[in-house]
């Protein structure tokens, strides 16, 4: 199952626990994650669901290709990390 | 007398008391971060606080114990677009609008006869309400889905927004919001119909033949005389203009010296012919005039102004006042304002003279006295 890593930069606002959420997607892990921690919610993806325009998503290392749909595949046992992008500081 | 008074600043918000003597700072929350907005509510003592946290995005806080205690409540959220929604490009921005919260630009309580009730204004142009003080949102769908809203274009803002509810403390049901850029609205049923109502007013950054279109008018600020709600002041970007006819028409005033532009505007609560604004250069350099703060003071009705700058810094002072950083309390004698280079003024005799509170805050964002109800 992957897991789920959050930045420690939000933990002052909402508690992100580092969490094994299963998914195929990143958009079913991050759902997954959400229905255990709904306020994290708002503070990684905007009104309309998509990433928010200075947040970085990591799959295995990798950032993510799919910012709006955020259909990127997740394999079985991926280590998933939310950062702040470098952008917007 | 209000004895307190809340500024919100780029780095966290800040709680003013009055003591003996003097007005000092006496708690400073979400140190860091940035507090765009305050709001207190008369009906309910509660305090409302805007954050933008930047990359986690923009939030609202609650505190019902006067600012010891705060809670993290609903943010106002743009609802899905449906699916049969065919975006209209807007030719100010060359794409459609984003339906997703940019900003919190402007806080109101409803009347005194709808407790709960809070009126929020946006970025990029929607207007939400929320009836359990902020618990939850609806945006309100008459004036987003109006055609007219998608033309509205930012001004200084990269989007366009509200930044002004008034609501009528006759009827509560009678709420006039100001749009930059989109001119004033109204509605005379608590928003389930809306009214364009700029007549009169000019917009001189638009090429002749549209310059008096109510919709593309840029009101900077719009305050509603509590003595006479059918008396409306606006601090419009190329100018100062009132209604005393509720909005319906503007006349422009422009015998303002040492500058008519601007970004707030204060009434006074008591009396409807007089207003504070406080003038800077025009436009695009946007600083006071000769380096020198002022306050301008009208008490008969825009017929003149005065130029009050006892207390006030006469020289190589770069100080802008956002629209949001200028307040007066209910009974029209204390005043206080704050400038995007972090000083904070205050008056006790209706803006004759002046003390200085802090020169070393952060940027102003919003000044909000708890005004006694």
């Amino acid at each position: 199952m992957p897991t789920v890593r959050f930045t420690q930069n939000i933990q002052r606002h909402v508690a992100c626990p580092t969490r094994e959420v299963a998914g195929e997607t990143i958009r079913d892990v991050l759902d997954g994650y959400f229905r255990l921690h709904a306020q994290a919610r708002g503070y990684v993806l905007d009104d309309q669901g998509r990433l928010r325009q200075h947040m970085a998503i990591f799959i295995d290392g990798s950032q993510i290709r799919d910012r709006d749909d955020l259909s990127d595949r997740v394999p079985p046992d991926a280590v998933v990390d939310l950062v702040q992008a470098l952008s917007g500081g | 007398m209000s004895t307190r008074c809340h500024v919100a600043t780029r780095k966290g918000l800040f709680t003013l008391n009055r003591g003996a003597s003097a007005w000092s700072i006496s708690r400073a929350n979400f140190l860091g971060d940035n507090c765009t907005l305050v709001m207190h509510d008369p009906r309910s003592g509660e305090l409302i606080a805007a954050l933008n946290h930047g990359h986690f995005g923009v939030k609202m806080h609650r505190s019902r114990v006067g600012g010891a205690t705060w809670n993290e409540i609903a943010t106002p959220q743009y609802p899905e677009k449906p699916a049969d929604y065919v975006p209209k490009v807007n030719p100010a921005e060359g794409k459609p609008a984003d339906w997703s919260l940019k900003l919190v630009w402007s806080l109101a309580p409803g009347g005194g006869d709808e407790p709960g009730v809070l009126w929020c204004g946006t970025l990029p142009g929607g207007l939400f309400r929320s009836e359990d003080g902020g618990n939850s949102w609806a945006l309100n769908r008459s004036l987003w889905d109006d055609p007219q809203r998608e033309e509205w274009f930012g001004g200084g803002a990269d989007h366009p927004g509200i930044h002004s509810v008034c609501v009528d403390p006759r009827d509560s049901r009678h709420v006039t919001v100001g749009v930059s850029c989109g001119g004033v609205w109204s509605t005379r049923d608590a928003g389930s119909t809306w009214r364009l109502t700029g007549r009169g007013m000019r917009a001189e950054f638009m090429p002749p033949e549209r310059q008096f279109e109510p919709n593309v008018q840029d009101p900077h600020l719009v305050a509603q005389s509590p003595a006479n709600p059918d008396v409306l002041w606006v601090q419009h970007h190329n100018g100062i203009f009132k209604s005393t006819d509720a909005a319906a028409s503007w006349s422009e005033i422009t015998n303002v010296k040492p500058s008519a532009f601007g970004f707030p505007v204060a009434a006074h609560p008591g009396d409807a012919d007089t207003a504070w604004f406080v003038p800077a250069v025009k436009d695009e350099k946007r600083y006071p005039m000769d380096g020198r703060v002022v306050v301008n003071r009208t008490r008969d009705g825009g017929k003149s102004f005065e130029t009050l700058t006892r207390g006030l810094p006469q020289e190589h002072a770069y100080d802008l006042v956002f629209r949001h950083a200028l307040d007066v309390d209910e009974t029209g004698d204390r005043l206080m304002f704050g400038s995007t280079t972090g000083s904070l003024w205050v008056s006790e005799d209706a803006g004759d003279s002046w003390q200085t509170v802090s020169s070393n805050l952060p940027p102003i964002y919003a000044v909000r006295f708890e005004k006694v109800s």
